[in-house]
């Protein structure tokens, strides 16, 4: 019989989906093992980490662990790839199944040499009794897998790990750096055609003539794909794909229609249609203590994900049944709003994950599958390839939302905070597939009978979106925190690395170095005073003391400052100092940074999710906006948004405060928000200037100033 | 808008000969991925702003999205593909593994062939020498520290 605590992590995971042992590994005769995960490779190292898990409960060495690439006919259904879930829904799910396997292994190899299994000798899958032996590898049959995960067997202690905990080399960077094959955009099946989409120049544009006539005859133009507002072409020849895109758009006249808001910000506040308290404290003592108080507005610009590579998909019908090649972060999901869109079934199609570039979240991967199958439909059975020229990922990849925040706060005469609102403004921060009555995918808005474009939601707290952070860590006895949602998207939004708290821990960790100031106390110590989380307390002093946050000098036109946040409230544990250096402009110069994950799987991953995370927000902070004009999204390349360049990289110093006791969780998201907070904090302790508004570039910095 | 597609291109890749039937003005970045079968080298911006498709044209690292085949005809071009001899990794590819100096990987390719052609010219760079010569080609994923001191131990396993 099954106890409550029991089913609960029998349920551990993505278990709950796929229960069956079979759908998680299977154990070949040559001594290798498949291990099958829904969860998707997105350069941030989860392969390898869930190789490392699975080696660690089977005994068995890592390198004999095939991680099988994810797809819709055979992986277990982990939904998204997303929020810095994977180890804790797919390696949970791992460790459970692969220690029950090793159990059944076991088993099975004690009836074999008939020795009870307690006397066996097991070395890297050989079993030894006196001198006979078996192996994993003999023992393992399908049948023997075919049951239910269960709680029947415990996994290895944590003090017991062998292979978890130490730095594993990724299994994918070999092919990388040597530069294989590797990447969906390298695939090439035998008859691929090459595709490209003629987008209307803007989100909302309808088509109004195409003048294709003397495209038609282009040498090599294998055909106009045209559907309503859809127009594709396909070709032989990449090159000819390319010439007959550009030289159609020269044809296409399209409509305009409705112009954006001149100030988003302002837009924003005045168009929110659901105003949701999501936290509430009140303490009429403590409020009656008020005595001074501050209030401050912040600001967060539309962020494209600008993946390096634009996004790419191949799809091939073969009579009825599609199969699409995708870099997707949600195959099944993908699968869902396909069918849809192109009126099919489910089970008509398969999805199947490849590489591809970097993506930080719902780029274009998603859209550019259905480009891709419109344009298969009408290519005979031949595979398409389309990959999106760069213009069309910064136009038609969903951005990072663009928010606004109003934070007010009361201190008492002793320097405590008495009182914390924290109020904001943005759209949905996922327009991801799968998550609605209609398709999110961008041609199924364009076809002759088009779908209607489902707005960005939230996912609810407590992981949050919108909201994610803006519920502080800290302890204050009254608190209002509002979030206020905005549904009409003049711009398509959707999840972007850490979603909402990149904005909401900018705003807190600047008002809590604005209220540090008001009260005269040291930034970190001002922290401490209003944090009793004994692991928050210690990522900041971690950080504090390798930064040697109390030695600080002081130069002219050089600042420190700090950031802190335990993301989504659940997760890991950041603190950062930034230092940062003020002329033209502001250049990070150092950024140290304390993290704690729990039970770290894979050092040098963790360490590299988190430098890397770091970078890209500090890319963010200094320079990043999508311009937008009269009618939509205006930055199209590289020059119009200009991202972190080589020279202007910080050094960063990470240091992991391993806790093998306590569950692991994801590293991916964590720096985010301290990141931005601790250079803004650091540019405001150069400067003695406050910018609110990001990203600090010199024309704000410069506005800050006046604003002075 | 027609294209002649029947003229032929000779020049050495990976120091062998290569033959390419393509329109003189297609862009020597899809002549090496899709006639050629060298997928290391990848398509970012099309306009030589990122470095993804960086190859040594005659040593020099330029963008093979942004150049002409008619204009590298009986040219020297390497690609990633052929930056190690004889089937060996690039000393810089041995680092760049050594410092695990990547995250997705799709900027790998264009950024080892910069510090290839950096190292040909200053064998022996400082950790701002390297920045400089690696500031044309862009990374989204925030490896730059460590693709930087993987260039700098490279240099540095060449002196010796």
């Amino acid at each position: 019989m099954n106890t409550v605590a029991e089913n609960r992590l029998r349920r551990a995971g993505s278990l709950e989906k796929n229960p069956r042992l079979s759908q998680w590994l299977r154990v070949h005769p040559d001594g290798t093992v498949s291990i099958f995960s829904g969860k998707v490779e997105i350069g941030q190292g989860i392969l390898t980490a869930l190789a490392q898990i699975a080696a660690e409960e089977l005994g068995i060495r890592a390198e004999r662990i095939r991680m099988v690439t994810a797809n819709t006919a055979t992986s277990p259904d982990e939904g998204v790839t997303s929020g810095s879930l994977s180890v804790q829904d797919s390696g949970t799910a791992l460790r459970q199944a692969c220690a029950q396997a090793r159990a059944l292994l076991l088993a099975r190899a004690s009836k074999r040499l008939a020795v009870p299994a307690g006397d066996l000798r097991v070395d890297d899958g050989a079993v030894h009794a006196g001198n006979r032996s078996t192996s994993f590898w003999e023992c393992a049959d399908d049948a023997l897998f075919d049951v239910d995960v269960d709680a029947s067997v415990d996994p290895k202690l944590p003090r017991n790990y062998g292979v978890v905990g130490r730095r594993a080399p990724r299994l994918d960077l070999p092919d990388k750096i040597a530069g294989r094959p590797r990447f969906l955009q390298d695939m090439m099946l035998p008859g691929m055609l090459f595709g490209r989409v003629v987008r209307p120049p803007h989100s909302f544009a309808k088509l109004a003539s195409l003048d294709e006539g003397k495209f038609r005859s282009m040498v090599g133009l294998v055909a106009v794909v045209r559907d309503g507002s859809f127009v594709g072409v396909l070709a032989e020849r990449e090159e000819i794909a390319i010439a007959a895109q550009r030289a159609l758009r020269q044809g296409a006249a399209w409509e305009k229609t409705r112009k954006l808001p001149q100030d988003m910000q302002a837009w924003l506040r005045q168009h929110a249609v659901e105003h949701r308290v999501i936290s509430e404290k009140a303490d009429i003592d403590a409020m009656a203590r008020a005595a001074k108080t501050l209030e401050a507005s912040y600001s967060k610009p539309y962020i494209s994900h600008a993946s390096i590579g634009p996004s790419c998909a191949i799809a091939q019908f073969q009579g009825e049944k599609l199969t699409v090649w995708s870099h997707s972060q949600g195959i099944f999901n993908l699968r869902r709003d396909l069918a849809m869109a192109l009126s099919m079934r489910e089970d008509a199609i398969v999805v199947r994950h490849a590489e591809g570039s970097g993506c930080y979240g719902h780029n274009g991967a998603d859209d550019v599958a259905l480009d891709a199958a419109l344009l298969a439909r009408a290519a005979g059975g031949h595979p398409v390839q389309v990959q999106w020229m760069r213009d069309d990922e910064f136009a038609w990849a969903p951005c990072g939302p663009a928010m606004a925040l109003s934070l007010r706060a009361a201190l008492d005469v002793d320097g405590s905070i008495v009182d914390w609102q924290h109020e904001l403004w943005s759209n949905g921060h996922s327009s991801r597939p799968g998550r609605s009555e209609n398709p999110s995918l961008t041609a199924a808005w364009h076809v002759a009978t088009p779908f209607e474009r489902p707005a960005a939601i939230n996912m609810p707290l407590p992981a949050g979106a919108a909201d994610r952070n803006a519920i502080p860590l800290y302890d204050f006895p009254n608190q209002r925190v509002v979030n206020h949602y905005v549904r009409d998207m003049p711009v398509r939004t959707s999840a972007l690395r850490s979603l909402g708290a990149y904005a909401n821990v900018f705003a807190i960790e600047s008002f809590m170095d604005e209220l540090a100031a008001a009260a005269g106390t040291d930034s970190i110590a001002f922290r401490l005073r209003h944090l009793n989380d004994p692991r928050a307390r210690a990522v900041l002093e971690r950080a504090a003391q390798r930064a040697n946050w109390a030695g600080w000098k002081p130069v002219e036109g050089r600042g420190h400052g700090v950031g802190f946040a335990k993301y989504k409230n659940l997760g890991a544990y950041c603190a950062v100092v930034a230092e940062v250096e003020v002329a033209q402009e502001v250049r990070v110069r150092r950024l140290i940074i304390a993290v704690d994950v729990g039970l770290v799987i894979n050092p040098d991953g963790v360490a590299n999710q988190i430098e890397g995370g770091a970078i890209q927000s500090t890319s963010w902070t200094l320079k990043e906006q999508v311009r937008l004009d009269t009618h939509g999204i205006a930055s199209l390349g590289w020059e119009d948004y200009p991202i972190l360049k080589f020279s202007e990289v910080p050094a960063v110093e990470v240091e992991l405060i391993d806790r093998p006791e306590l569950p692991s969780v994801g590293a991916g998201e964590a720096a985010q928000g301290p990141t931005a907070a601790a250079i803004a904090n650091a540019v405001t302790h150069a400067l003695g200037v406050r910018p609110r508004e990001l990203p600090l570039t010199p024309e704000r910095i410069i506005a800050a100033i006046e604003r002075q | 808008m027609l294209r002649s597609v029947g003229e032929r291109f000779k020049l050495t890749v990976n120091g062998a000969p290569a033959e390419i039937e393509a329109s003189g003005d297609t862009p020597l970045l899809y002549a090496l991925r899709n006639d050629l079968a060298l997928k290391g080298t990848r398509f970012g911006c099309g306009s030589g702003q990122c470095g993804a498709c960086f190859v040594l044209i005659a040593g020099h690292a330029a963008p093979a999205c942004d150049t002409p085949l008619w204009s590298v005809a009986g040219k020297h071009i390497t690609t990633v593909e052929g930056l190690g001899r004889s089937g060996a990794l690039h000393p810089l590819q041995e680092t760049f593994l050594a410092e695990q100096a990547a995250q997705c990987g799709y900027c790998t390719s264009g950024i080892l062939i910069s510090a290839a052609a950096l190292l040909a010219r200053n064998p022996k760079p400082t950790d701002s020498e390297v920045r400089a010569a690696l500031d044309r080609n862009l990374c989204r994923c925030g490896s730059h520290n460590r693709m930087v001191r993987a260039v700098l131990r490279a240099a540095a396993a060449v002196a010796t």
